[in-house]
């Protein structure tokens, strides 16, 4: 129960969890090859000498060198710049869809735990959508909505949202039951006011473990749409679409679609580690064993 | 007993109705008319609204939700709109790659994931436990049409052992299209062995301290009976349970692992589909996978009823 709570934590406590995160090596090496991403996206290609998107037929399909890092794609195109441009898209989409899906999953979950009417039809509604494979789903979606940047953060944070759901519901139910809530209560506390701030904070550390997963989740299932080109638009930059174009280009050119790839997995690999320490440090019952 | 499968029989139906519903909701929130949207831009008016009584777009919605609900439940999935097919024709057609894709993805997951698992449990925190539980996370990184991609690079054209794609065109034997699964079987089964030795892994460190496995040593039993024998049997349950999930989660690995090596299975009809904006197929390809998962989440349940007397909830 130490975990659920940090949210309430004073200062101290906080910086006595941070310590305890950061003992712990996968969350250190995670961390810091995420911020190294970040930076990447961030001040890459402003401090690329070339644009992400300028053509250069000279210098088409050029394999790694001193010039061109990671070497140039089928437009003659740098491909490390357009891997941080990319990066900026790939790690936007991920954050939303995690900022959609708590949106979406805490209501539903809290609204099921809280109020016993509303808990039977959540319940089965989030059965109902976890029946749908992820990628599945996320394709409908898009294809309904149609395809673009804001539908694809929309679809998957519709898509991910039930596992929030599921797991805020649960919480809800037992916290609902705790005397603090029964005490808050018979003071006069109304409902709203005890959802928010009595059992929200003190989910808030199994909210944030949760996304951490959703968030590498939704980046693989972004980069699987764009890859299938019913994602973003293909002429948008993103690790997904980088791998698709670099595909016609497999036996000449691998470079191309080899390191969008592997930035996926490096990026998808520390939100794991980190997502996997936080959990070990906040819920010991539910250490990595599960 | 009979309650509880009824109980659960009730459950599993009341969530069918809810997948039901959610399909059709899909198709109803795309801005716009969904049949000019299907026909595309070129189309006339005439057109879109011949389209639109055939879909029974020209109805109230109420109508249309259970018109499509009693539709499905006569088992008719509506009609491919580019392919002129009913929906679960062309579904069916291209069920065999599918199903052996899944089939062999899932062999090659659990023959990765059971020993390791195993392994993993016994010697925890040893440092094959170590590796097993990093290779494992690695492995559920990786996305899997990229590790397919690379698979093609190195086996089918460096190597030539394999086939670049392709299910061997019309009329291939049976043999010649099986060994064209083989690379997209293992990179779909790679990726997906990650979760099932996870589990493994925790279901064993569950039941070895247990007491019967403790009087199974103290008997003077040796090792590999007592973890083969006596752990693992106990462990199986939720093993199995992971398998089964595992399965269905495969279907959807494999819209995408189809694309890579363009094997012509459902996968590949889906992605057109959508390309397509054929929304009857969409609709009739995740009514099937889900209905699938929602049974087998339902079987295991009934086996878990079956298998473990403690179980009558």
């Amino acid at each position: 129960m130490a975990a659920t709570m940090t949210a309430a934590m004073p200062a101290s406590g906080r910086s006595q969890f941070l310590r305890s995160l950061l003992r712990r090596k996968p969350v250190v090496i995670g961390l810091a090859v995420l911020l190294l991403i970040l930076l990447l996206a961030l001040f890459g290609p402003m401090l690329s000498p070339y644009a992400a998107s300028k053509l250069s037929l000279a210098s088409r399909l050029k394999p790694p060198s001193p010039e061109h890092w990671l070497g140039t794609d089928d437009f003659g195109r740098d491909v490390l710049t357009r891997l941080a441009v990319a990066g900026r898209l790939s790690l936007l989409v991920g954050f939303s869809v995690v900022v959609v899906s708590c949106v979406i999953g805490v209501t539903l979950g809290l609204l099921a735990g809280f109020f016993r009417r509303l808990d039977t039809p959540v319940a089965r509604l989030i059965d109902a959508m976890m029946a749908f494979p992820d990628i599945l789903l996320a394709i409908a979606l898009v294809a309904a909505l149609g395809p673009s940047v804001v539908n694809v953060i929309a679809a998957l944070g519709i898509v991910y949202a039930p596992r929030l759901a599921r797991i805020v519901r649960a919480s809800t139910l037992v916290i609902r039951e705790l005397p603090y809530v029964e005490a808050a209560r018979a003071l006069g506390v109304s409902t709203p006011r005890i959802m928010v701030r009595h059992v929200l904070r003190n989910l808030l550390s199994p909210i944030l473990v949760q996304s951490t997963f959703i968030f590498a989740s939704a980046m693989l299932a972004e980069a699987g749409l764009s890859f299938l080109g019913v994602g973003v638009s293909p002429s948008v930059p993103t690790w997904g679409t980088m791998i698709a174009q670099g595909r016609q280009y497999l036996d000449q050119a691998s470079w191309i679609m080899f390191f969008p790839g592997l930035a996926i997995v490096c990026a998808v690999l520390s939100l794991q580690l980190v997502g996997d320490g936080l959990r070990d440090l906040l819920d010991p019952r539910l250490s990595k064993d599960i | 007993m009979i309650r509880t499968i009824s109980h659960r029989l009730l459950g599993m139906l009341v969530v069918m109705l809810l997948v039901v519903t959610i399909v059709f909701v899909i198709v109803r929130i795309t801005p716009g008319d969904p049949a000019a949207v299907m026909l595309g831009p070129d189309a006339t008016s005439a057109d879109i609204a011949a389209l639109r009584t055939q879909l029974g777009l020209d109805r109230p919605l109420l109508v249309q939700y259970f018109q499509y609900l009693a539709d499905v439940v006569r088992g008719d999935f509506g009609q491919s709109i580019f392919l002129g097919q009913p929906v679960l024709r062309a579904l069916a057609d291209r069920a065999e790659p599918t199903f052996f894709l899944t089939l062999f993805s899932l062999g090659i997951a659990v023959a990765i994931a059971l020993p390791i698992g195993i392994y993993s449990a016994y010697r925890r925190g040893s440092a094959f436990d170590q590796s097993a539980t990093t290779v494992a996370m690695l492995a559920a990184s990786i996305p899997s049409f990229w590790l397919g991609l690379l698979m093609i690079q190195f086996f089918a054209v460096k190597l030539g052992w394999f086939p670049t794609s392709g299910y061997g065109g019309p009329g291939a034997s049976f043999a010649t299209r099986l060994g064209h699964l083989v690379l997209p079987a293992f990179a779909l089964g790679i990726v997906s062995s990650a979760l099932i030795i996870r589990f493994t892994r925790a279901s064993m460190l569950d039941v070895l301290n247990d007491d019967y496995v403790r009087t199974a040593r103290s008997k003077g039993m040796g090792e590999a009976r007592v973890i083969l024998r006596h752990a693992l049997k106990n462990a199986m349950i939720p093993i199995l349970t992971i398998i089964g999930l595992t399965a269905a989660l495969l279907i959807s690995g494999a819209v995408v692992t189809e694309t890579v090596f363009s094997l012509p299975g459902v996968g590949n009809l889906v992605v057109n589909a959508v390309l397509r904006r054929d929304y009857p197929v969409i609709q009739g390809a995740l009514l099937v996978v889900a209905g699938l998962y929602v049974l087998i989440n339902f079987l295991i349940d009934m086996l878990y009823i079956l298998v473990d007397p403690r179980v009558r909830y």
